[in-house]
C-alpha cells in the first residue's frame, strides 16, 4: 500500500499545483483577494504531499520493498542504509520527483515570504509557479512515474545502485544542485509576473535579487560539489570535462551570474530594463533545456539518464510552452529598447555591462558548442562527433581572462562616473598582482607558465582592489557590499587554483611491485603492502602506500557484487597548497599493479574559492534593506 | 512596429530554431557518410612522438605495406570511449592493423584510459596540438580513416565505428583493398 498512497499524494499535489495556477492568475485578474490569498494554502498542501510521497518513496526503498520497481532497478539488500537512502534520486523517476519537492518547497518559501508584495503581483507569482508545477507534476505521473509496482513476479535481490553513485556526494550534489536549478523559478516567476502587470521598475528587480541570490549561491555549491566528486570519485584526477550535463548546469549559473549582477544595475539606476527581464527568462530557460539535455538522451554524457524519446518529447514539449509563452509575452510586453548611453566612460554600469557581455558570450560558446554534436547529426543524417575541453577552454579561457581585468576595478567603480583618481591606485596595485604573479608561478615550478602566471597576477589584483576598498570604507560596509567583496575573492581563488592546477599537475604511470619506490614532485612513495579486503557490498583490491613524508596512502579497486562493476578508489592526501593523489590501474602480474601517483597542486583552491561565491551571494541575500524597501514599494504601490 | 520593439522579438526567434533543433535530435538515422576531400589522397606526412614511447617516434613509413585503420580519438571523447569495444571486436576478427592517433589530448591520461580499457591497437602517435588533425581535416573525435598499403587514404568516417557501419560501409571498402593487393 505505500507506494500507492505515495502515488495518491503526488496525484493530489497535481490538483493543488492546478488550484494555485487558477486562484493565483484569475484572483490577479479579477481583483479578488480572497482567492489570491487562498494561494498559501494550497502552496502549502502541495508541498506536505510532494514531501509524502518522496518519503513513502523512500520508505519503499531502505524497506527493500522491490516490488517498487525503482527499487528493484536501483537498489539492494546489501547496500548500506545511507546510499539506499540516497538512491531514491540516482535515477531518473526519483531524481525528478526530488525536482518536484525542491519545486514545491520554493513555491511555498515565495507563498510564505511573500506577503509584502502588493496583492496583484503576487497572484501572479503565486500563479506563474502554480502553472510551472502543474507541468513538472504531469511530466512525473504520466511520463516518470516513481511508484511503479513490478507485478506478478518480484524479485528476491534488487539490482544495485551504480557504484559510482555509491557516495556522499550522490547524497549531497544532486539536491544542492536542484536547489539552484529550481531556485531560478523564482526569479522567471517575477519577471513574468511583472511582463503581466506591465510593472518592470526597479521594485521587481529589488523582489527578485534576493532569491536570485540564493538559488545562484546553492547552485554555485551544488556545481562545486559534482566538481570535487568527480575529482575523488572518477579517479584520474580531472575536475572538469566539459561534459553536457555539466554544461547543462554551468550555462544557467553563467546565466543567473549575469542575472545577480543585471538585477543590481535594475534596481539601484533603473537601467537595463528589457536585458534584465530577458537574463531572468534565460536563466531559467537554461535550467529547462538543462534538464531536457539530461533526461532525453540527446546528447551521449556520462551522466545520462536511462533514454527515452518519448519523455524526452514530453520535456521539450513542457519547455516549448513554459518558454515560448514567456517570450511571447516578452515580444508583445517589454518595453522597447533605448541605446541611449546614460553613463561615463569606466562608471559603475559600464563595468556591469561588460560583465554581462562576457558572460553572455560564455554562455553562448558553451549552448554552440555543446549542441554542435547535434546539429551535426542533423544536418550529416547521422553520423556523431564529440567537442571536447580544447574547444571549450579556448575561447572561454581568454573571456575569463578579461572577466577577471574588469572584476578587479568593481570596487572602485561609482555610478555614473568614476574619478580618474580611482583609476592610478589601481594601477599601482596592478603592478603588484604582476609581481606576485611571477614570484609565485616561479617558486611553483621554477619555471614560469604563462596562463598561470596571468591568473595569480589577476586575482592578486582583484583581491587588493577590494581590500583597499574596504579599508577605505571605514563604518560603511552593509552586508549587501561584504556578500559582493566575498564572492569576488572567491571568483579570484577559484581562478588561481584552475590556472595553478591546470599548469602545475604532475605525474607518473608506474609499474609498481611490494618494496618498490617512485618519486614524484620531490616526494619518494614506496609500495608497502597489497591485499584483498571485503567490503559490504564488494571485494577490493588494496595497495598500501607510504611517503617520504610520512603519509600514509590507500587506493582500492572494486569489484562490487550485484552487478560485477569494477570501480577505481583514489587515494588522496589533500593540502591546502596541494593534493597527493594515487589510484590503480591494472595489475601487471602476480604481485606488481600498474599505478598512478599524481601531484595537484592548489586543486582544492577551485572548490575554495567556489564556497566563497557562494557564500557571498547568501550574505548579500541577507542584507536588510531589501526587505526594507520593499515595504516600502508595497505601500506605494497602488492598490 | 518600430525597429526597437522588433528587436524584442529576436529572443523568441532564437528559441524557436532551438526548439526545431532538439526537435530533430530525436530519431536521427545514421547511415549517411560524410564525403572528405581527402579520399584517394595519400595520407600526410608526419613523423610523432608514440604513446608507448617504445620506439619513440613513428612516420607515415610506418603505416604503409598492408591496409590499416588509422583512428583518431582522445580520453576527453565520451563517444571514442563507447567507439572502443566496437574497435577491439574489428580487430580481434579480421585482424587489421589500427593505429591509434591521440588527439589533442594529455598522453598521461590517454595512457591510463588504455591501461583501464584494454589496447587493441598498433601503436598510437601522439597529435598534442592537432597539426596532424588539421592535415587531415579532422572536425573532431573520433573519426576513422582506411589507408591502404601504399598509404592512400580511401575511406573516411566521421563519428564512431559502430557494428553497423562496420558491416555496411567499412568492411567493404577493407575487403576490396585487402583482394587488390598482391
Amino acid at each position: 500500500m505505500i507506494p500507492e498512497i505515495g502515488h495518491f499524494a503526488v496525484v493530489a499535489a497535481l490538483v493543488m499545483a492546478m488550484s494555485l495556477a487558477g486562484a493565483g492568475l484569475a484572483g490577479a485578474a479579477t481583483g479578488r483577494s480572497s482567492w489570491v490569498d487562498a494561494c498559501r494554502g494550497f502552496a502549502a498542501a502541495q508541498a506536505g504531499l510532494i514531501l509524502l510521497g518522496f518519503v513513502l518513496l523512500t520508505v519503499s526503498f531502505l524497506r527493500d520493498d522491490f516490488s517498487v520497481e525503482l527499487a528493484a532497478a536501483h537498489s539492494n539488500t546489501l547496500l548500506p542504509w545511507q546510499y539506499k537512502f540516497s538512491a531514491v534520486w540516482g535515477n531518473h523517476e526519483g531524481s525528478f520527483l526530488l525536482w518536484t519537492l525542491v519545486m514545491a518547497g520554493w513555491t511555498l518559501a515565495v507563498a510564505l515570504a511573500g506577503g509584502r508584495l502588493e496583492q496583484a503581483f503576487f497572484g501572479r507569482v503565486m500563479g506563474v509557479l502554480g502553472l510551472l508545477n502543474v507541468g513538472f507534476l504531469l511530466f512525473l505521473l504520466l511520463a516518470s512515474n516513481p511508484f511503479a509496482r513490478l507485478a506478478p513476479f518480484v524479485p528476491q535481490e534488487g539490482n544495485d545502485l551504480n557504484p559510482l553513485l555509491q557516495d556522499f556526494g550522490q547524497i549531497v550534489h544532486p539536491p544542492m544542485l536542484y536547489i539552484g536549478y529550481v531556485g531560478f523559478s523564482v526569479a522567471f516567476a517575477f519577471a513574468v509576473a511583472a511582463l503581466l502587470s506591465g510593472r518592470l521598475d526597479a521594485a521587481w528587480a529589488r523582489w527578485s535579487r534576493p532569491w536570485t541570490n540564493v538559488a545562484w549561491a546553492f547552485q554555485t555549491v551544488g556545481i562545486a560539489l559534482g566538481s570535487w566528486w568527480a575529482y575523488y570519485e572518477l579517479g584520474w584526477g580531472g575536475w572538469w570535462f566539459w561534459d553536457p550535463v555539466e554544461n547543462a548546469s554551468f550555462m544557467p549559473w553563467l546565466a543567473g551570474t549575469a542575472l545577480v549582477h543585471s538585477l543590481a544595475v535594475t534596481e539601484k539606476r533603473g537601467a537595463f530594463k528589457s536585458w534584465t527581464v530577458l537574463l531572468a527568462l534565460a536563466t531559467f530557460s537554461f535550467c529547462l533545456v538543462g534538464a531536457f539535455i539530461v533526461r532525453s538522451g540527446v546528447l551521449t554524457s556520462v551522466h545520462a539518464f536511462a533514454v527515452d524519446p518519448e519523455r524526452g518529447l514530453f520535456l521539450l514539449i513542457l519547455l516549448a510552452v513554459a518558454i515560448g509563452g514567456a517570450l511571447t509575452l516578452y515580444a508583445m510586453r517589454a518595453p522597447a529598447i533605448r541605446s541611449r548611453l546614460q553613463y561615463g566612460g569606466l562608471s559603475r554600469e559600464l563595468l556591469l555591462l561588460v560583465n554581462n557581455l562576457l558572460l553572455v558570450v560564455a554562455v553562448a560558446v558553451i549552448f554552440i558548442y555543446t549542441l554542435y554534436p547535434l546539429a551535426y547529426e542533423a544536418a550529416t543524417g547521422g553520423d556523431r562527433i564529440s567537442i571536447g575541453p580544447p574547444y571549450f577552454n579556448r575561447v572561454f579561457v581568454p573571456l575569463m581572462f578579461v572577466l577577471a581585468g574588469f572584476l578587479a576595478l568593481a570596487p572602485a567603480a561609482r555610478w555614473k562616473r568614476t574619478p580618474l583618481t580611482v583609476l592610478r591606485r589601481i594601477g599601482v596595485l596592478f603592478g603588484i598582482g604582476a609581481a606576485l604573479g611571477v614570484l609565485v608561478s616561479l617558486l611553483l615550478g621554477g619555471v614560469l607558465k604563462p596562463a598561470a602566471t596571468l591568473a595569480v597576477a589577476l586575482a592578486t589584483w582583484i583581491v587588493a582592489t577590494h581590500v583597499d576598498d574596504f579599508r577605505k570604507r571605514r563604518g560603511v560596509r552593509p552586508l549587501g557590499y561584504l556578500g559582493m567583496v566575498t564572492a569576488h575573492v572567491g571568483f579570484a581563488v577559484c581562478m588561481v587554483g584552475v590556472a595553478v592546477t591546470s599548469e602545475y599537475s604532475e605525474g607518473i604511470d608506474a609499474r609498481m611491485a611490494v618494496g618498490e619506490s617512485v618519486e614524484v614532485g620531490g616526494v619518494s612513495y614506496t609500495l608497502t603492502a597489497l591485499d584483498r579486503v571485503r567490503g559490504p557490498n564488494y571485494m577490493a583490491d588494496r595497495a598500501v602506500f607510504e611517503t617520504d613524508e610520512g603519509a600514509r596512502l590507500v587506493p582500492e579497486k572494486r569489484t562490487y557484487f550485484a552487478r560485477g562493476d569494477v570501480m577505481t578508489e583514489a587515494a588522496i592526501r589533500p593540502g591546502f597548497f596541494g593534493d597527493r593523489y594515487v589510484t590503480l590501474g591494472e595489475p601487471v602480474a602476480d604481485d606488481a599493479w600498474g599505478v598512478r601517483i599524481e601531484h595537484k597542486p592548489m586543486v582544492r583552491w577551485i572548490w575554495l574559492g567556489a564556497l566563497l561565491m557562494a557564500f557571498g551571494g547568501l550574505v548579500a541575500m541577507a542584507d536588510g534593506r531589501y526587505r526594507r524597501l520593499a515595504s516600502r514599494d508595497a505601500a506605494l504601490a497602488p492598490a | 512596429m518600430t525597429r526597437a520593439r522588433a528587436l524584442l522579438i529576436v529572443p523568441l526567434a532564437v528559441f524557436v530554431g532551438i526548439v526545431v533543433l532538439l526537435y530533430s535530435g530525436f530519431g536521427l538515422g545514421r547511415a549517411d557518410l560524410l564525403p572528405s576531400a581527402l579520399v584517394d589522397k595519400p595520407f600526410p606526412d608526419f613523423e610523432l612522438p608514440t604513446l608507448a614511447g617504445e620506439p619513440p617516434r613513428r612516420s607515415r613509413d610506418d603505416l604503409l605495406g598492408e591496409v590499416r585503420l588509422v583512428n583518431v580519438w582522445a580520453t576527453w571523447c565520451p563517444t571514442c570511449a563507447a567507439e572502443h569495444d566496437e574497435l577491439a571486436r574489428i580487430t580481434g576478427e579480421t585482424g587489421i592493423g589500427i593505429v591509434g592517433v591521440n588527439y589533442k589530448d594529455d598522453p598521461n591520461a590517454a595512457r591510463a584510459w588504455l591501461a583501464e580499457r584494454g589496447d587493441p591497437y598498433l601503436f598510437h602517435i601522439i597529435d598534442a596540438h592537432g597539426d596532424l588533425g588539421v592535415d587531415l581535416g579532422v572536425y573532431g573525435a573520433p573519426e576513422t580513416f582506411v589507408v591502404d598499403a601504399a598509404g592512400v587514404i580511401r575511406f573516411k568516417q566521421v563519428g564512431a565505428v559502430t557494428a553497423d557501419t562496420w558491416r555496411d560501409s567499412i568492411a567493404p571498402v577493407v575487403a576490396s583493398l585487402q583482394a587488390a593487393a598482391p
